[in-house]
């Protein structure tokens, strides 16, 4: 067997029927090899009794190869794409409570504009902000306002589709 | 209009089941009221593991799906480790679990376990039905996904209201699912390279496994490999699928796999897997395992494909239709050299043992079976020694006349196992190899079998230790025997009993005469042959137990992580 194996994330999507304990067929495969999703979102899609799963695991490409395979395998689960291997579109939302003053409201402010934010709720001790975007511009803005004090995060989960 | 329990128990009628095992419970009495009036054969199991190994055995022998009925909790828990079994060796098995009623489900009720949750992993499928409606067309499906693709063990979870819901609901015609359709027609561009590959092929074998079996490809297989001249080798599960007398075959491979088998393929150039999914046991070393070969791999689940071994040649679908379009594409041949190499390492180092030894060996044992019933029953196994022994020593010649739980390895299924197979196959001689260790684990089936006055012969290799795990310690742990003595006399002096002389416990005469079979018990060599007429013309159930050597080993044996040509042998 090759050898040239890489540990990588891969970002994988899943139609599959909007059944219950589809979900937890699907994460089950992954989670029974030890594999942490570092990321999920779950939503129907245009026909109601579909639903699209999109999740995010690192792992060893070929191990990962085989988890696609038994994932198409499952009854209840009617495609399964690794958009690693192609190009592919990501975004993410999250919205994030940050810490702010007087002082540096407007700091906080003048990076979310240029982040292309949003400030959805102020109060006197904290502001929360909506962010959309690339996973990594979502990453870069969170970077930049940690010193702030972040004091709270809720993220979608990245929902991707591929270019073709 | 009729209850969700009618509809649960028509729907099993109109998809041909006429045997049914299962043990009831407060969650299933609405499904057993309606059995009681049903044209089904229903056999009463002890413990709810019983009744998925009998529905997989019956399966196994009859090539139809089994089918199980257990109640909520530790019915269903005690299923699992069935379902387990043939979910590993893609056994077709409906089980029906009944559900306490849907509101206090996640109550905590008595008699309430996430059956659903706990079997997800190992069944193909599963449902819980919440409403009866549903009922003929989730019976309908599980049935059909039990029994397409690469089959298995589906389970439905019914709650205890659904059953007595009143529904007019019906359902007819082909169940279809649109993320399930399994691929039968193989890819016409592949068949012609493997055709190609086996043409010009120098050294090819055939790896040949239960797919082969499955499909009822075993015809075709024949054909193929005496008109090529192909050598098969079949897997443990695989056995019977090519016939073990015929000069083309090689036998087992893997661990405990002939000399011939394990030469031929770490020496071909071709290898040609049908139905085979490489199990770790076969392969050995994956990175030396058909080091020169160029790897084909015929099967019906896509997920097989490069799992555990590199593939050249992937071929998906049903080994019956594939080998068929496959045969007419291959040139006759000789192969006289290659088959000469390979008939030489068949006669060099054929399964042996000691024949000279005075005391009783299993492989011993088994042969006189082969030789009392010419080779014409159907074996059931447990796990273990014996069960490799059982392989190497009777010769199978048919499909569906070696059942075995290989995937999992669960001891105490031989026992239930030829209860199912003698239950679908009346007219077979159906004989259980087991040994001390593993008969334990499901001794109380026996009961069933009188009941319903079915003859089998179960014979108890009775070595006085859990022997395979023996072995292990004696090869790879220093001989440090850690809690592998069943025999009293075997054990250490502070772990005998006091008082009484401790013999071996239990008696298995007196616990096949308690559960209300024969016993009979051979000490001796030259008493073997005749128990095992004597047993096969009372007609009832009988177990005979051999007293075998103690300490024996099973070889060949390829150490666990080594490669197939660092055989380990025995005598020679």
């Amino acid at each position: 067997m090759s050898n040239n194996t890489s540990i990588r994330r891969h970002t994988i999507t899943a139609l599959v029927d909007n059944e219950p304990g589809v979900l937890a067929r699907v994460v089950g495969l992954i989670s029974g090899r030890g594999y942490n999703i570092e990321s999920l979102n779950v939503g129907t899609t245009q026909d109601p009794t579909i639903s699209r799963i999109t999740m995010q695991v690192p792992g060893d490409d070929r191990v990962l190869e085989q988890v696609t395979k038994q994932l198409n395998k499952q009854v209840d689960v009617i495609s399964v794409t690794d958009l690693t291997r192609e190009s592919f579109l990501n975004r993410e939302c999250i919205l994030i409570k940050i810490a702010s003053t007087r002082k540096n409201r407007s700091k906080i402010i003048e990076l979310t504009d240029v982040f292309e934010g949003k400030v959805v709720s102020a109060q006197n001790k904290f502001m929360v902000i909506q962010l959309v975007g690339e996973q990594q511009h979502v990453a870069d803005f969170m970077e930049l306002v940690k010193p702030f004090q972040i004091l709270d995060v809720s993220r979608s989960g990245v929902i991707a589709m591929g270019k073709e | 209009m009729r209850s969700g329990a009618k509809c649960t128990i028509d729907a099993l009628k109109d998809a041909g089941v006429k045997t049914l095992f299962g043990l009831p419970g407060g969650t299933v009495l609405d499904l057993f009221d309606e059995l009681a009036r049903a044209p089904l054969e229903f056999f009463l199991v002890r413990h709810e593991q019983g009744a998925t190994h009998m529905a997989d055995g019956y399966a196994r022998a009859t090539g139809k799906p089994g089918c199980c009925i257990v109640t909520s909790g530790p019915g269903a828990t005690n299923a699992v480790t069935g379902l387990a079994t043939a979910n590993m060796d893609g056994i077709p098995v409906v089980c029906i679990a009944g559900q306490v009623p849907s509101h206090m489900i996640g109550n905590d009720a008595f008699q309430e376990a996430d059956t659903v949750g706990i079997t997800r992993a190992v069944t193909k499928h599963n449902y819980l039905v919440k409403n009866a409606d549903d009922l003929p067309r989730i019976i309908a499906e599980a049935f059909e996904i039990a029994t397409t693709g690469r089959p298995g063990p589906v389970l439905v979870d019914i709650p205890k209201d659904v059953q007595r819901q009143m529904t007019s609901a019906t359902f007819s015609g082909k169940p279809e699912r649109r993320g399930y359709s399994p691929v039968y027609e193989g890819n016409s561009k592949q068949i012609a390279k493997l055709a190609a590959a086996i043409n010009t092929s120098r050294k090819p074998v055939i790896l040949a496994g239960a797919g082969v079996i499955a499909a009822g490809a075993s015809t075709e297989l024949i054909t193929l490999a005496r008109k090529a001249k192909i050598p098969v080798t079949t897997t443990l599960l695989g056995l019977g699928s090519f016939p073990d007398t015929d000069p083309l075959a090689l036998r087992m491979p893997g661990m405990h796999g002939s000399v011939a088998a394990n030469r031929a393929i770490s020496n071909c150039d071709l290898l040609i897997s049908v139905g085979a999914r490489f199990d770790d046991r076969v392969t050995g070393k994956v990175s030396e395992f058909a080091p020169n070969a160029i790897i084909a791999h015929i099967d019906i689940d896509p997920s097989a494909i490069a799992k555990s071994v590199r593939v050249d040649i992937p071929v998906i679908g049903h080994a019956k239709a594939i080998l068929k379009e496959l045969i007419p594409q291959v040139v006759t041949q000789a192969r006289k050299e290659w088959l000469a190499q390979v008939h030489g390492w068949q006669k060099e180092a054929p399964f042996t043992y000691d024949t000279k030894e005075p005391r009783i060996l299993a492989q011993y044992a088994i042969e006189q079976i082969y030789e009392v019933t010419k080779g014409d029953a159907i074996i059931t196994t447990d796990v273990g020694q014996h069960q490799m022994w059982a392989a190497h020593f009777f010769k199978y010649t048919k499909p569906r006349s070696f059942i075995s739980s290989g995937g999992l390895g669960t001891m105490g299924f031989g026992l239930p196992a030829a209860i199912g197979a003698k239950a679908g196959c009346r007219d077979r001689n159906v004989i259980a190899i087991s040994g001390d260790g593993s008969i334990q684990m499901n001794f109380q089936e026996l009961v069933v079998a009188v009941e319903h006055d079915l003859p089998i012969v179960v014979v108890i290799m009775n070595n006085g230790y859990l022997g395979m795990v023996r072995q292990w310690q004696e090869m790879f742990y220093k001989k440090e025997y850690s809690a592998v003595r069943l025999d009293q006399n075997l054990r250490a002096r502070n772990e005998k009993l006091r008082d009484k002389p401790p013999g071996y416990l239990p008696d298995f005469v007196k616990m096949a005469e308690a559960h209300g079979a024969a016993g009979l018990r051979v000490t001796e060599k030259r008493e073997v042959a005749p128990a095992l007429r004597k047993a096969l013309a009372m007609k009832r159930p009988v177990v005979i137990e051999c007293i075998t050597k103690p300490d024996d080993n099973v070889y060949p044996m390829v150490p666990p992580g080594a490669s197939l040509s660092e055989m380990v042998q025995g005598l020679a």
